[in-house]
């Protein structure tokens, strides 16, 4: 029975990252870039709710869908301030100027809400289900993240697979100037993809602090970086990819906290990580891209 | 005198440093397939691609049914009626026929969802192969079959010029034949047509009109069969004597 509640506990933690990671591959899948100020808007997400709601009193439901409208807007803004005038700029000045925002984000958090961790109200309270004569727990943020995750992943299936505009995502993925030829916008399109993965990021933040209730403005960068090993793991820019990554670190990362060591499980997990790209480069599963001629 | 499809006036392209373009001037009118031959890096991809938005000249113009496109965003030029299939076919690899034919659609919301069914029906109808491999993913294709995709999807847009980069290249013999019978048909049944090629004897054996590039500058025009027939176009261009 340990056992299981440790694989439940692994996987609902693992969601998280999924949702996180799905950030990280939809915008690298797009704009060839690594977002590495993604943590940080969870983490903002994370305020927005936690004022929402215990300052101002809004019902739990609002205050995540005000971190959802926030955090989209940040990501629409950021990639249109921050990335956007950079789009023909080699990779390592995108990357320098991500890690920028991430500083900027924390620091300006840092200025507005101090660095005292403010204890977060789990938006779905403290309860928790018993199974088997009390043997298995469920808390509450367990069930709601891994059915959120669920839902979040059927959806965004749904919307690349069906929508003409999820389509034009993949086809700007594939080949920006052959979306250009076919009519997409393709600024409008990555700026899309910023909104849905900052929004995502909001809902992210809010689970993981429901299930972590200590906010601080630094919140967001060890999950974000985690979340970004599990992109990579299950092969960058592929959506099942993220899943599947995020779903592994977290029971991984639960399993060596448990029978290994707590401050050596992230060591673990990063091993893991390593063994796997030696093995699969493109991670579990991504895609090798053709070679253009 | 009706007015031209395309009117290039005068453009030229730079790349940085690079002039690629030199000063072009040509037309297209409705009905015609116009095509522009000539060797590597004579700067044919590059005009398309100035037509297309892609790049913007830094002097000269270009007008579409006899308004300007300066400075239209290049997702704006297929709105107004340009399709450009481009070097390398440049299919969605991972994206199975039908979704490339539907990204081929992409402005056409106007239409509708069954306006869009009824114009893939024409590119199946038109391209058989296409129809039975509707939900095969693009990239498992064989050449020519890509070039058809390629050439389907540009016409999803209901084009009023179709553009064709070296529709030819990197297919066998007996496929490029197939290519420029297609081609043909598709400017019998009413398409209007701009095709840049190297394959110089087949591009004029099909064009109403051809201009023959150089460094970036048209040094000669003519028919199809005026070009075919003159002694320095066969000495440069047809391998002949
Ligand atoms: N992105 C670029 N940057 C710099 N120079 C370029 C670029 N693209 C093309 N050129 C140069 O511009 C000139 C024209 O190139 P272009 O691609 O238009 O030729 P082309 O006629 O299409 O040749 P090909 O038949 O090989 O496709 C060449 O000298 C080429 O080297
Ligand atoms: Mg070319």
């Amino acid at each position: 029975m340990t056992l299981l509640n440790f694989f439940i506990s692994g996987i609902s933690l693992g969601s998280i990252y999924a949702i996180i990671a799905l950030g990280y591959t939809m915008v690298y899948g797009i704009a060839k870039m690594l977002n590495f100020a993604h943590g940080d808007v969870i983490m903002v997400g994370a305020y927005v709710c936690f004022y929402a709601v215990s300052r101002y009193d809004l019902p739990p439901v609002a205050g995540v869908a005000l971190a959802m409208f926030v955090c989209t807007l940040l990501g629409i803004i950021v990639e249109k301030l921050a990335y956007k005038p950079l789009r023909q700029a080699p990779s390592l000045a995108v990357l320098i100027t991500a890690i920028g925002v991430s500083y900027f984000l924390q620091n300006t958090a840092l200025l507005l809400w101090s660095s005292n961790p403010k204890v977060f109200p789990s938006v779905v309270g403290r309860g928790a289900i018993k199974l088997f004569d009390g043997q298995l727990s469920l808390s509450h943020v367990t069930v709601v993240t891994i059915v959120t995750c669920v839902v979040i992943m059927i959806c965004l299936t749904w919307f690349t697979g069906n929508t003409r505009m999820g389509k034009a995502m993949r086809a700007c993925s594939e080949d920006k100037g052959a979306a250009q030829l076919m009519g997409i916008n393709v600024n409008a399109t990555i700026s899309m993809t910023f909104a849905i993965g900052s929004g995502l990021a909001a809902v992210a933040g809010v689970l993981l602090c429901s299930a972590y209730p200590t906010l601080m403005p630094t919140t967001g960068s060890l999950p974000g970086i985690k979340a970004f090993t599990a992109a990579v793991f299950g092969g960058i820019g592929s959506i099942p990819g993220a899943l599947l990554g995020g779903l592994l670190l977290g029971v991984i990362e639960i399993f060596a906290k448990a029978y290994i060591s707590s401050q050596l499980s992230d060591a673990v997990v990063f091993a893991v990580l390593i063994v796997v790209l030696l093995v699969k480069p493109a991670g579990l599963l991504g895609v090798q891209m053709p070679e253009k001629v | 005198m009706t007015e031209p499809i395309l009117k290039v006036e005068d453009i030229h392209v730079y790349y940085g440093s690079i002039h690629a373009v030199k000063g072009i001037s040509f037309e297209v009118n409705e009905g015609e397939i116009v095509t522009l031959i000539g060797a590597n890096g004579a700067g044919k991809s590059t005009t398309l691609n100035t037509i297309s938005c892609l790049l913007h000249p830094s002097t000269g113009s270009v007008s579409l049914l006899g308004k300007p496109l300066a400075k239209t965003p290049p997702h704006k030029v297929v709105e107004r009626g340009l399709a450009q299939v481009p070097e390398g076919r440049r299919i969605f690899l991972q994206m199975t026929v039908q979704e490339n034919l539907e990204m081929g659609a992409y402005t056409q919301t106007a239409r509708g969802a069954s306006g869009v069914a009824q114009d893939l029906e024409r590119v199946y109808d038109f391209f058989p192969r296409l129809g039975e491999r509707r939900r095969q993913v693009a990239g498992t294709l064989s050449g020519g079959e890509q070039q058809m995709l390629a050439m389907g999807r540009a016409l999803m847009s209901r084009p009023k010029l179709l553009m064709l980069d070296e529709p030819s290249m990197g297919l066998a013999p007996i496929l490029v034949e197939q290519i420029f019978e297609i081609i043909a048909d598709l400017h019998k049944k009413g398409s209007t047509i701009l095709l840049v090629e190297q394959n110089a004897q087949m591009a004029l054996s099909i064009a109403s009109r051809g201009y023959v590039l150089e460094t970036g500058k048209i040094v000669t025009t003519g028919t199809g069969e005026e070009l075919l027939a003159s002694p320095a176009i066969k000495k440069a261009y047809l391998g002949g004597d």
